[in-house]
């Protein structure tokens, strides 16, 4: 397993990188923690004529908290979202994601920002992205701009990003826990690549034992992330008992064109979306305190 | 110098502190001066013509130094050649090219060769080798490959027929007449699906050939060097005496090192052809295409008994996927490995059974741990389970019905072999012990929690180990002896070096060996080295497989190591001045019995057998002896597995909650690495059953090509095992032992589907295909004529309707 | 075209011209002859090619060798302390958590990390920390003891069984 040759820049800022992708244009591919491209540039699936390393630029790794929200570095590894104890405090759906995401080696490396530019509908993060209305920076020649989670994942492996353009940053809600507030994610993981055949991310807010505010993302089933309405209209202003939880859960692979592989039919992986956002929304509703 | 004895004792192996440090040498660590590298080209097609090849770009590209086509070497290697010859079979053997000339049969088929001064070069300078294929369709099912119409692989094999072979004892037909009238038949079709061997070390091949005395050696990733060596031998037309294979560290094999592949023939050609040591190392995408897979028959079975449980008799017909070439045992696993152990632990006297291999355009397909025994082992044991629920009968009692009973041994089976020993119940008590049956079942009564089942299985099995006498080799066509050779040899200043013909990688018996040979002649164990995997060390030897190397090898070097006691006792008598007869041998001395002062070590003794000075009359110097050990049987080794499951009907995800393993493979010589044998099994055995699979597309395309794809399984997958023994020894082992490499394997698979299927019972679902993957299962209860409700309420003894 | 590459490997420093495109895994085994990490798999599945990257367990074939200018390494070689064995190697040698040996120093590495992060691991913590790791020989229960031995080493007490 030999990547094709390529020539190699590792520049030293955000806007020398823009510069070299303009540059290079199609030739050219981001590098930042590897664990999306190197392997598919090891069986040569890509063969980038260069590779632009972003790995070394200086900041790009924090995590802050910036009043109602918290900004992440897009180069911050998935164990340091894992671990942080900002995002576990303000926003937990993050780190429960991260720390299901590949294995530890993997989460040492892998980068938030390269796994939402990547795209891979099966990976674990954009169900999260979704559900809390995140919003991914992107930073070109022309300047920086964000693009709501909703706009971002275009097609399976296709983002909003332009060609020339860089996920700087990733920011959050912070939504708290607990206090009429609950997340959870619940995957159901290949065997083994341990991607999501399905993955669902909730974030509810109930009050007077009433479900106030419901938003779901789904991964993994459909060719890329979406947010399950009909599952989150169904659960707005009831009590979430179990019979409600199943009745909503039950719409949740509503018009999503469902995937189908060796593992999962899409007719199975579709059953499975419905019992594991049910779960999902019955772990979080016990976790809204 | 006090030397306890150490047979049964769990000591550290001796292998180990150079594994742990990074110094242990496998084969892709070696580097020769002057070393190049191969790549090898391989078709992408399952099944094509080759048109044309065009290897100018390759050859023109930097450092590259030699491209080789089919066409290249075609008449200066011979074709690979098959070792397993079955008999009154009509076995067709079609040639396998080293490097296929004019057609490619399956997907990773060798096309070409790139060597090159470094591995990156060879792996640049093969994508520019350029072949125009002509495709041809492609067949991958083995039971459609033998209709009329598919399409033909070999001219020699009409239908792609490699052979039929049948087996036949006492009278079935009568058996299921009876079972008709009064009795119960089931029928089902099973599929034992492909697996991939998946060894951690992908093969490798380190070939030097030096042209000045003619002289080839090769280092690579077998567990069997001298068979490899004639082999090697028998396609380069190199003389056997002119090659030496080394099998260095090996990481791994499960069978997928025992074949002779065409790769290693060509990086010899290599060698040879350039002058230069050529290194070539798969990549795990090669493995998954180009290295063995195991398993994949498809088979209908009908089993027969009476109203009381009593199995009357077995009738099938299995179709064995060989894929495109017959790998070096490959006739031989459907057939004899599977065919002879069929009837189980049971006494059914009649049986009438047919096994077709069948070529496809796959990828070659021959022994994986366990090897046709397991397929066997799978088949009655699912079969016990259904005769139970058509009666509404525990398993556990249907199969205590049907053991041999300890005082039948040895006991003659319908099939023919004779079982050496055995003593089934009392594992099977302590198995049902262990896991708390009447508990579970009682558990299991009040019906399921949160939408989970419980069940409970159980597999009771006996296998065939430590192949084995070499006249019954030869008798069921397999080209070589299975014996075993075995070397002592106690150095001057009384240290000792055993060498093995047998080629352990990884199942510890460079300890083991130690261990045996340290209580036969009293020595410190760190006084003893084991040598194996040399055939420039080695006289001869038959390797590591079929759970042979302690059983066979390991008597051999107990009767060595014997022989070189016996010569010493002689020239003892002589230092003591006493009678031979009057001498006692304890912990590695010598004494007059009776007056114990008059004494001489083994230390002592060794030293005069090399200074010679005063040897008694008749007695040569030095002192080693050779052992070749030929069995007279086979080992049966036997035991029950116990698995405990909880079944999520909402998605179908089985969690493997307990499992109790109690095996019984005769004396024990070191606790602790026969646990480590039993949890490796258990853990290839357990994911044949629920996660494993490989598939093809009707294109012949490898649809699970990499570790990504294909459920190696991991460490979260399992509980802790429960391991516990009995033991009955073998009464012709010279050591008592049985072997137990491949039990775990052979046992879980029905256990855990059994276990699986039990907690379905309700549903009323009483088969699904391995392996039991959510959607099978999830798929399984849909359509159940059961639903959840009624099914809660029903009771886990009823019958099946099924 | 090459680039000049430093790095701090098992305490000694080198300096190598790699191609970009050269793993890390392969810098490794063949530029620096440290054969005791090994290349089990393509797709960063198998971990037996895990080595320590400042501090972190990292899989060397899905990193490039010119990612790691800079680094401090560490690899199997450099578990032992003069000769010592460190207290994992002794775990998985007491344990018998190896087989043929071959998924061990990523297997070692792995738990380096584990117990870093787990001075006292429960067995599901152990099982899944090695969720990147695979192992066809030993069935992973004597490795998990294996952990648990040297976890109690580490924390010098007795094995817990």
């Amino acid at each position: 397993m030999i990547p094709a040759p390529f020539e190699y820049h590792a520049p030293s800022s955000v806007k020398e990188a823009i510069g070299l992708l303009e540059r290079h244009g199609e030739d050219a591919k981001l590098l930042a923690g590897g664990h999306s491209l190197l392997p598919i540039m090891k069986f040569r699936l890509a063969q980038p004529k260069v590779v632009v390393d972003i790995g070394r630029i200086a900041g790009l790794d924090k995590i802050e908290a910036r009043g109602s929200a918290i900004a992440i570095g897009a180069l911050t590894t998935h164990d340091a979202v894992e671990q942080s104890d900002v995002l576990q405090a303000q926003c937990p759906l993050l780190p429960e994601t991260a720390s299901v995401i590949g294995d530890m080696q993997v989460r040492n490396r892998g980068t938030i920002g390269g796994s939402l530019a990547h795209a891979d509908p099966a990976a674990d993060y954009p169900g999260a992205i979704l559900a809390l209305d995140a919003e991914i920076v992107a930073t070109g020649a022309k300047g920086t701009r964000t693009i709501p989670a909703r706009d971002f994942f275009v097609e399976m492996l296709t983002t909003a990003l332009t060609p020339a353009e860089i996920i700087t940053e990733i920011r959050v809600p912070a939504t708290g826990t607990g206090k009429g507030t609950g997340t959870a994610y619940l995957k159901h993981a290949h065997p083994a690549s341990g991607y999501a055949v399905v993955g669902v991310a909730v974030v509810l807010q109930v009050a007077g034992g009433k479900c106030q505010k419901a938003a779901i993302g789904i991964n993994g089933v459909a060719g890329k992330a979406y947010r399950a309405s009909a599952v989150e209209k169904a659960l707005v202003g009831k009590a979430l008992d179990e019979k409600t939880v199943a009745d909503a859960a039950s719409h949740a692979a509503d018009g999503a064109d469902v995937q189908s592989d060796l593992y999962a039919s899409s007719e199975f992986r579709a059953h499975l979306a419905c019992v594991y956002t049910k779960r999902a929304i019955l772990k979080a509703a016990s976790r809204a305190g | 110098m006090a030397v306890s004895k150490i047979f049964g004792a769990s000591i550290r192996r001796r292998e180990d502190p150079r594994l742990i440090t990074g110094q242990a040498t496998y084969t892709d660590d070696l580097r020769l001066p002057g070393m190049v590298h191969a790549c090898i080209v391989r078709s992408p097609h399952a099944h094509a013509r080759i048109v044309e090849i065009d290897v100018e770009a390759a050859r023109r590209h930097p450092g590259v130094v030699a491209v080789f086509t089919g066409r290249d070497i075609a008449g200066k290697l011979n074709p690979i050649p098959t070792a397993w010859l079955i008999p009154n079979s009509d076995l067709k053997t079609p040639p396998h090219p080293a490097l296929a000339v004019d057609r490619v049969r399956y997907a990773g088929d060798g096309v070409a060769v790139v060597v090159a001064e470094d591995p990156y070069s060879a792996r640049d300078a093969a994508a520019l080798v350029r072949v125009e294929y002509a495709p041809l369709p492609a067949v991958v099912n083995q039971e459609q490959a033998v209709q009329s119409g598919a399409p033909q692989l070999h001219a020699e094999a009409p239908n792609n027929v490699a052979f039929t072979w049948k087996l036949a004892g006492g009278d079935a037909n009568a058996a299921f007449a009876e079972a008709e009238r009064g009795g119960v038949v089931v029928r089902q079709r099973f599929l034992n699906q492909r697996l991939i061997p998946n060894a951690i070390e992908p093969r490798s091949v380190v070939a030097r050939y030096t042209s000045g005395s003619g002289d080839l050696t090769v280092w690579y990733t077998t567990q069997n060097p001298h068979i490899a060596r004639f082999l090697m031998s028998v396609v380069t037309g190199i003389p056997e005496h002119k090659i030496r294979i080394v099998a260095p560290e090996v990481g791994g094999g499960f069978g997928s090192k025992i074949p002779f592949y065409a790769d290693e023939a060509v990086v010899a050609f290599c060698a040879r052809a350039t002058g230069r040591p050529v290194k070539w190392t798969e990549e795990r995408r090669e493995n998954y295409q180009a290295t063995i897979h195991g398993r994949d028959h498809i088979t209908d079975l009908e089993i027969a008994a009476r109203g009381d449980g009593t199995i009357t008799g077995l009738r099938g017909k299995t179709w064995a996927n060989l894929g495109a070439y017959l790998s070096t045992a490959a006739p031989g696993v459907p057939t004899i490995l599977h065919g002879l152990m069929l009837t189980g632990c049971y006494t059914i006297p009649n049986i009438a059974y047919e096994v077709v291999g069948v070529f496809t355009s796959t990828t070659p397909v021959d022994a994986y741990r366990g090897a046709g025994r397991p397929e066997a082992t799978f088949l009655i044991e699912r079969m016990v389970d259904r005769i139970a629920g058509r009666l509404g009968m525990d398993p556990a009692e249907v199969r205590r019905k049907n053991f041999i009973r300890a005082e039948q041994f040895p006991y003659t089976t319908a099939e023919g072999l004779s079982y050496d020993s055995g003593n089934y119940a009392p594992a099977l008590d302590k198995a049902l012990d262990l896991i708390e049956y009447s508990r579970l079942r009682e558990v299991q009564r009040q019906g399921p929690k949160d939408n989970r089942y419980l069940g409970i299985g159980l597999s009771t099995y006996v296998e065939i180990c430590g192949l084995g006498p070499s006249a019954v080799a030869g008798a069921v066509g397999f080209q070589g002896g299975l014996w075993e050779s075995a070397t002592v040899r106690l150095h001057p200043t009384g240290k000792a070096t055993a060498f093995t013909g047998a080629s352990p990688h990884g199942q510890g018996e460079e300890t083991t060996f130690a261990q045996l040979v340290s209580d036969e002649l009293g020595l410190p164990i760190d006084d003893i080295e084991v040598v194996h995997g040399d055939t420039g060390a080695i006289s001869m030897g038959w390797g590591t497989y079929g759970s042979r190397t302690t059983v066979v090898g390991g008597a051999a070097i107990a009767l060595a190591s014997r022989r070189v006691r016996d010569k010493a006792a002689k020239i003892a008598a002589h230092m003591l001045e006493a009678a031979e007869g009057d001498l006692a041998f304890e912990q590695g001395r010598f004494s007059v019995r009776g007056s114990p002062a008059r004494s001489k070590t083994i230390q002592e003794v060794t030293l005069q057998a090399y200074l010679a000075w005063n040897l008694p009359a008749g007695v040569e110097p030095s002192l080693e002896a050779s052992a070749y050990y030929d069995p007279s049987n086979f080992t049966f080794p036997f035991g029950t597995h116990a698995a405990v499951v909880k079944v999520d009907a909402d998605t179908g995800q089985v969690e493997l909650r307990r499992y109790v393993a109690v095996d019984d493979c005769g004396r024990v010589i070191n606790p602790l690495i026969v646990d480590g044998q039993v949890h490796g099994g258990l853990v290839q055995g357990i994911a044949q059953a629920l996660h494993e699979a490989a598939a093809y597309d009707a294109n012949g395309q490898l649809l699970t090509g990499s570790m990504a794809d294909y459920a190696v399984p991991r460490a979260r997958m399992f509980p802790r095992f429960v391991t516990a023994r009995t033991e009955t020894p073998s009464p012709h082992n010279p050591i008592g032992v049985k072997g137990v490499g491949e039990t775990g394997t052979i046992a879980s698979t029905p256990a855990v589907v059994n276990a699986v299927l039990d907690a379905l019972r309700p549903f009323g679902v009483t088969h699904i295909d391995m392996p039991l993957t959510p959607e099978r299962i999830w798929t399984a209860i849909q359509k159940s004529a059961a639903p959840p409700a009624e099914a809660r309420r029903q009771g886990a003894q009823q019958k099946d309707r099924r | 075209m090459k680039r000049t590459i430093s790095v701090t490997v098992n305490g000694k420093k080198s300096s190598h011209d790699v191609e970009p495109r050269l793993l890390l895994v392969h810098y490794i085994r063949d530029t620096l002859g440290l054969t005791g990490t090994h290349v089990g798999c393509d797709t960063s599945n198998c971990g037996a090619c895990t080595i320590m990257m400042n501090g972190r367990a990292v899989k060397a074939c899905t990193l490039l060798a010119v990612q790691a200018d800079g680094a401090q390494l560490q690899t199997v070689e450099g578990l032992a302390n003069n000769g010592d064995l460190h207290p994992i190697q002794q775990g998985f040698w007491e344990e018998h958590g190896l087989q043929c040996g071959f998924c061990t120093p990523g297997m070692m590495m792995t738990a380096l990390e584990l117990l870093r992060r787990h001075p006292d691991p429960t067995e599901t913590q152990i099982r899944e920390g090695l969720e990147g790791n695979l192992c066809r020989c030993t069935g992973y229960q004597h490795i998990v003891n294996a952990i648990q031995n040297a976890a109690g080493k580490l924390r010098g007490v007795p094995a817990r069984k």
